[in-house]
């Protein structure tokens, strides 16, 4: 009995609750089964009219259990589209990733608690937020607002952007990034992009493309994506 | 005084933080980085999060046992516990997103070829709200363990797939949630990217109080977000 006891004794670990662990819980890939549990219909259309965004093929319909959004109007500003490829280091399209999105509405302000520029106006019809699946060719696709451009440090201003996050089977962690509009204001001033060394810069800039805001997100290799350290 | 725009930064990822690129884990191979991550202020932008996320995502899913006519196959169990940062606050009124396989350790996802059964009546999704303590609870079967093809032989270890906001673009998590005693994790190459000891963070404690009579076993998992200290950082008064 004693033998029983002290084995079990040393084959204790900390976990989750003990107090001498406690700090960031770490990141852990999505892995390739998220379609059924993460990106809504409609999830890709932040001006809120169709079901981008979602893979619901990849599922039975009986087991929809994401929400449906209804969308409540129409936001202001300029309804853009924004798309893009996501490659691998071999080169190859990226079909099980999905990219989330965060920006600020076309005046400029975060649909966010912690914005609080009561001298900003928010819009009672968009978040901001989104989310789309990459499709089997490994494109993704959003719908949205160009957005306004917001405060950087000090008083800086920055350029129009979006955040962005990529997730995918085999990406342990997300890779944050953003994506600027090549023909966006204060592109050559801003804080973020001028942290990026020059040659990569364009990484981070979508170009016009059959109507869309084109920009490939490149996991690895030649003209790798430049993904941040917050 | 700093400018209107000075924004309280986020905290770096911590050692717990796994690479990118673990070679065990054979899919980072082609889909990580070469280039080192580009360290870029933060701002607004990533100071901030969405608020209106439940108009997006839709209201509490706590209960994964009863979506579907029937009861699932499997082991009923709660989780439970409080979503925190790092400086030990609550985070509350933020959502968690959870996914996860049935008991036999199949998805509802038709790329999932596990010769393993599906359950009609287990979806495996839900979603749980933080109140103000940070706290959650949800109710699911305990997800069977299953093999990929990563190595020769290769199973992953029963786990809960848990998404959070938190509440900036700057403290999004996903994780996953595994269970203690399982021989699995520590021949998993997706566990082993995060070092000993902080691997034991993502191992939750079965706990009897919150065990059920009858009904469920229960588990205790707290999700620790990264934080940021209260002092706003002042222009010109830094001396590093």
């Amino acid at each position: 009995m004693t033998i029983e006891a002290e084995s079990r004794v040393t084959a204790l670990r900390p976990d989750n609750q003990d107090p001498t662990l406690f700090g960031q819980t770490p990141s852990q890939t999505v892995g390739p089964f998220f379609h059924y549990g993460l990106p809504w219909k409609g999830g890709a259309d932040l001006v809120g009219k169709s079901d981008m965004g979602a893979r619901p093929e990849l599922f039975p319909e009986d087991h929809y259990v994401l929400n449906l959004s209804s969308p409540n109007g129409t936001p202001n500003g300029e309804v853009i589209e924004i798309a893009g490829r996501v490659i691998d280091g071999n080169g190859d399209a990226v079909p099980d990733a999905m990219i989330e999105l965060w920006q600020a509405n076309a005046a400029g302000r975060y649909a966010s608690d912690d914005d609080m520029r009561e001298d900003v106006a928010l819009d009672p019809h968009f978040i901001g937020f989104g989310r789309a699946s990459t499709d089997a060719d490994g494109i993704y696709r959003f719908r949205t607002i160009r957005p306004g451009r917001v405060p950087g440090p000090g008083n800086s201003v920055q350029a129009p952007h979006l955040a962005m996050s990529v997730f995918g089977r085999g990406l342990i962690k997300r890779l944050a990034t953003r994506l600027y509009f090549a023909d966006g204001a204060g592109n050559d001033v801003d804080p973020v992009l001028n942290a990026v060394p020059q040659a990569r810069r364009s990484t981070l800039v979508a170009k016009r493309r059959d109507g869309a805001w084109w920009l490939d997100i490149v996991l690895k290799g030649e003209n790798e994506t430049v993904f941040f350290e917050l | 005084m700093g400018a209107m725009s000075d924004v309280i930064p986020y905290a770096p990822d911590d050692a717990g933080a796994p690479p990118s690129l673990f070679p065990d884990y054979g899919s980072t191979v082609a889909r990580s980085p070469i280039q080192p991550l580009v360290r870029i202020p933060q701002t607004l932008t990533e100071v901030t999060g969405p608020s209106a996320w439940e108009r997006l995502m839709g209201s509490a899913l706590a209960d994964l046992t009863t979506q579907h006519k029937n009861a699932p196959q499997g082991q009923r169990i709660v989780v439970t516990g409080r979503v925190l940062d790092e400086t030990g606050r609550p985070v509350p009124n933020t959502v968690m997103e959870i996914w996860q396989a049935n008991a036999a350790g199949r998805y509802i996802h038709s790329k999932d070829n596990w010769d393993a059964p599906l359950d009609p009546n287990f979806t495996g999704a839900g979603r749980v709200v933080t109140d103000a303590d940070g706290r959650y609870r949800f109710v699911t079967i305990r997800p069977g363990a299953y093999p990929w093809g990563n190595h020769h032989n290769a199973w992953r270890p029963a786990h809960i797939h848990l998404s959070l906001l938190g509440p900036a673009f700057a403290t999004r998590l996903v994780t996953q949630l595994y269970f203690p005693d399982d021989p699995l994790i520590e021949i998993d190459p997706i566990a082993n990217a995060v070092p000993m000891p902080y691997r034991q963070r993502m191992v939750c404690r079965f706990d009897i109080g919150v065990t059920e009579p009858n009904w469920a076993l229960g588990y205790l998992f707290d999700v620790v977000l990264k934080g940021r200290n209260q002092t706003p950082f002042e222009e010109g008064t830094h001396d590093d």
